[in-house]
């Protein structure tokens, strides 16, 4: 039977495990025996471990735990420790924060302490990581580009869960930890402020989000394309003629009169994905602080057309009988 | 294709039948409702409508009485309500209204079977009160139900109790620091399309003295509106119930790019608004006050009384039964501006 053949990732090879480049002086060593797994190889490299821990890895994922634990636990006792109504209702289940009367003090633990103490435990968590990504980068002597674009996802995060609740004065500000709850939040978020289609920034990070699903498909698409030349071994062919670099990048300049560099496309990976979360985290730091309503925003500004009246005129009957509701 | 792939295949199909099992059958059919591109749209189900429709058809009516004949209040003891109908028009009534709340239990579901005229049975009570609210909802409420009008059987469709009444919901409220407080949301709930919304929209908006539904600005930037986003969600959950209530998508009444915008919503929104008003009244004049006559049994979990919402009456349908009046086969139900004449 025909197989269809390339050099990447087709041929798993087990020899004696790669313990890694030396650490620097002071680091702990790394951790683990090394093994070999057929599955995980399928999907990338076959060796597992040896694995550095080191005392920012084990802090954030103690902290992690805890924080899973409290959300997991208070999610639990809402169906009153039943193991089958927890599997069931699972996805509605949520650990919600602080009711808005509370502002930002701190609440009794049901009441949206839980909350609090879950977000505290979670962030920091995060942020240990953060640190842990930027130190393993530079061990390796490598750039830190990794912990910056994490730092952009780390930002979106934290002004939905801690900045903007600061500035607005209140806790309930915050985003429930829950599956469907945080949906339904976030659906509500937009109502409450009047469409946050029309927010520039929301525009911006979707245009980055799709960006970026498009040109990861580019890119992993000609790579692969490639692949049968030697493409994933980019940067060595760069300067010779006639090799999957130079296919990949004639193929685009042919397509469309421009091409990327071998370089280049990975800056504007970079930047496509860590701008989604820096400029929605913009869009949501303006929302209720800077604009109550962005679809009247948009109306001021002229992003939002009028379309022909197609009802006869509809009157708010609350403004004639003077009712509110 | 070796077995361990055959059972891999087998799986990964079965796993995807019962991720998809909760789905409606596609296809769905819309209905343009609005100006071109705006997404002004109604979604149906057609085979879903078929089965709505079969079960919104009103009972035929009853060969009509002659209006002649000495009025019922002159020949029966105790009738305080309809007195002034021809006898026989009012009996005819009476066997409707059998067959609409208590076809299994007969005239003694409400009257003592010793003496008709007693108002021993607190039904009785209740059902006149109910009566009185019928009229009232004719003649009083036509911003929301226009000349169509109710009947009992608009909510009870033969049962004593109609099917859908609301209590005030108790949540799951748990001792402080126990862990676990919901916030009364977060469950799959019926009452807000199996939403994780807030499960109870109804004891906050739907009785006479309600909170605000209105939560959007009306100005682009900040002018002073507190409301929250979790104060939003209750909101949403009340419109959640109202568009299950009436089988309806959001644009049915508003142009979801500007939900709050009046000017941009279709004129259903307005009738909605006065359904909102209605069920309020109805509920702070007629279904509290009711209870202190319930047995126990009739009472939510915290002792209220059963109340009103957008589902008693629309069970599913935009409009209830359809849009069929039965008020045309029963003008006694009129009130008494159609019932002078």
């Amino acid at each position: 039977m025909a197989e269809y053949q390339n050099i990447f990732t087709q041929i798993q090879v087990k020899g004696p495990a790669d313990p890694g480049v030396p650490l620097p002086a002071g680091n702990t060593t790394r951790k683990g025996k090394p093994g070999y797994s057929h599955l995980l190889g399928l999907f990338g490299d076959a060796q597992i471990g040896p694995i550095y821990l080191g005392w920012f890895g084990i802090a954030s994922l103690l902290c992690g735990f805890i924080a899973i634990e409290i959300i997991g636990l208070n999610m639990w006792a809402s169906v009153n420790w039943d193991p089958i109504q927890f599997v069931r209702q699972l996805p509605w289940l949520a650990l919600e924060p602080p009711s808005p009367a509370n502002g930002l003090r701190i609440p009794p633990l049901n009441e949206g302490g839980w909350w609090l103490m879950a977000g505290f435990f979670l962030t920091t968590s995060i942020l240990l990581w953060w640190v842990r990504v930027y130190r393993r980068a530079r061990a390796l002597g490598m750039g830190t580009h990794v912990a910056w674009a994490f730092a952009a996802a780390i930002w979106l995060y934290l002004v939905l869960g801690f900045i903007r609740p600061v500035l607005m004065g209140s806790w309930g500000e915050a985003v429930p930890f829950g599956i469907f709850p945080h949906l339904d939040w976030t659906a509500a978020f937009s109502i409450r402020y009047g469409n946050l289609f029309y927010n520039p920034f929301h525009m911006l990070s979707i245009a980055f989000l799709y960006g970026s699903a498009l040109l990861f498909a580019m890119h992993g698409a000609t790579i692969l394309a490639v692949s049968r030349y030697g493409g994933d071994r980019e940067v060595e062919q760069i300067l010779d003629r006639g090799t999957a670099s130079e296919r990949s990048a004639l193929f685009w300049r042919w397509t469309m009169g421009f091409n990327a560099t071998m370089e280049s496309i990975h800056r504007w990976a970079w930047w496509f994905a860590v701008l989604c979360p820096l400029t929605g985290g913009l869009g949501i730091l303006l929302t209720g602080t800077v604009v109550d309503n962005w679809y009247l925003w948009g109306v001021k500004h002229g992003v939002a057309p009028p379309y022909p009246a197609v009802y006869p005129p509809v009157i708010d009957p609350a403004a004639a009988s003077g009712i509110s509701q | 294709m070796n077995s361990s792939t055959r059972n891999a295949r087998i799986l990964f199909l079965t796993l995807t039948g019962l991720l998809l099992s909760g789905c409606e059958r596609p296809p769905t059919e819309s209905v343009q409702l609005g100006y071109r591109g705006t997404g002004m749209q109604q979604v149906v189900n057609p085979r879903i409508l078929e089965q709505k429709v079969a079960l919104n058809v009103p009972p035929t009516a009853t060969a009509s009485a002659g209006t002649d004949g000495p009025s019922a209040g002159s020949i029966y003891q105790n009738v305080q309500v309809l007195g002034d109908l021809g006898i026989g028009q009012f009996n005819r009534l009476m066997v409707a209204m059998t067959s609409w709340v208590s076809p299994d239990e007969g005239c003694t579901y409400c009257h003592s079977a010793a003496n008709f005229a007693s108002d021993e049975l607190y039904t009785k009570i209740v059902s006149r009160r109910m009566l009185q609210m019928t009229t009232e909802i004719n003649s009083q409420w036509q911003s929301h139900v226009a000349q169509t009008g109710v009947t009992c059987y608009t909510c009870h469709r033969g049962k004593p109790v109609p099917g859908n009444v609301w209590f005030t919901d108790p949540g799951s409220a748990r001792m402080a620091n126990q862990g676990g407080g919901r916030e009364h949301q977060n469950a799959a709930a019926p009452a807000v399309a199996m939403s994780s919304l807030p499960f109870d929209p109804f004891t906050p908006f739907f009785k006479d003295d309600s909170a605000n539904i209105r939560v959007v600005s009306n100005t682009a930037l900040p002018t002073g509106n507190r409301a929250s986003t979790k104060q939003t969600e209750w909101t949403y959950g009340l419109m959640m119930h109202m568009s299950d209530a009436l089988g309806v998508n959001c644009t049915f009444c508003h142009n979801s790019r500007a939900f709050a915008d009046w000017s941009q919503s279709t004129p259903q929104r307005v009738t909605a608004w006065h359904g909102i008003e209605m069920v309020r009244a109805l509920n702070g004049n007629y279904l509290e006050p009711l209870g202190p006559q319930y047995p126990e049994n009739r009472l939510g979990p915290l002792g209220d009384p059963p109340k009103v919402n957008c589902g008693t009456c629309h069970q599913g349908a935009y409009k209830p039964l359809y849009g069929a009046s039965m008020l045309t086969d029963y003008p006694a139900l009129a009130g008494p501006a159609a019932a002078s004449q």
